[in-house]
């Protein structure tokens, strides 16, 4: 089981309750094929630096779970099925991305470190 | 004087020979975050392309964690492929 990292961005021109509804989708394929979502986390609409699919912003949206392998290309193949996904991205995450999340989740870094930012 | 308060974005050639060090041993950074962009930002030049080893002094490891980040944040849009006035 590893654990994984997938950062969905959806149209912009979706209602609210559209988004969270297509989101809902992909977040019932991760549970029910015996997955376990760690964290989920709405960035809401964003401006994108390059206009993909003539669209100036997107709808982000980051799903942190633990699955094996065969889950991730089943919710990708959904992902490049539907067509209110801009772009998604998958990533497997090893120890240290582990560690990190988990510190920015417990608010590690919410007091501004002297230099180094985020990524500590 | 005015030229103190510049802030150079890559190290100028002449007179900055000071030791490069690898900010990421540094501050024991481990894992470099491909979503924060504000933070790849620092390695990244105005055009937005990836900035070299012998500029910012990071060690190959950790140079190659940064070009996968930032290759990354391209793709879902976070920074630009390639651009003019980024900073």
């Amino acid at each position: 089981m590893n654990q994984y990292e997938t950062v969905i961005v959806l149209t912009p021109l979706l209602s609210e309750e559209a988004a969270k509804e297509a989101l809902a989708k992909f977040t019932a394929i991760i549970k029910d094929n015996g997955a376990e979502i760690i964290a989920e986390d709405n960035w809401g609409l964003r401006k994108l630096a390059y206009p993909i699919d003539k669209k100036a912003n997107g709808f982000f949206h980051l799903t942190e779970y633990k699955a094996d392998g065969g889950l991730v290309s089943k919710l990708e193949l959904e992902l490049k099925r539907d067509e209110r996904v801009l772009r998604f991205l998958t990533v497997r995450l090893d120890r240290h991305a582990i560690a990190y999340s988990e510190k920015k989740r417990s608010g590690a870094f919410n007091k501004k470190p002297k230099k180094e930012e985020a990524s500590a | 004087m005015a030229r103190d308060q510049i802030q150079y974005v890559t190290a100028p050639k002449v007179e900055d020979n000071r030791k490069k060090y690898c900010r990421f041993k540094k501050n024991g950074i481990k894992y470099i975050d491909y979503k924060d962009a504000n933070f790849l930002l620092k390695f990244v030049n105005e055009q937005g392309k990836i900035l070299p080893r012998r500029l910012t002094g990071t060690s190959l490891k950790f140079q190659r964690k940064v070009a996968q980040a930032v290759k990354r944040a391209r793709h879902i849009g976070l920074l630009p492929f390639v651009t003019d006035q980024l900073k």
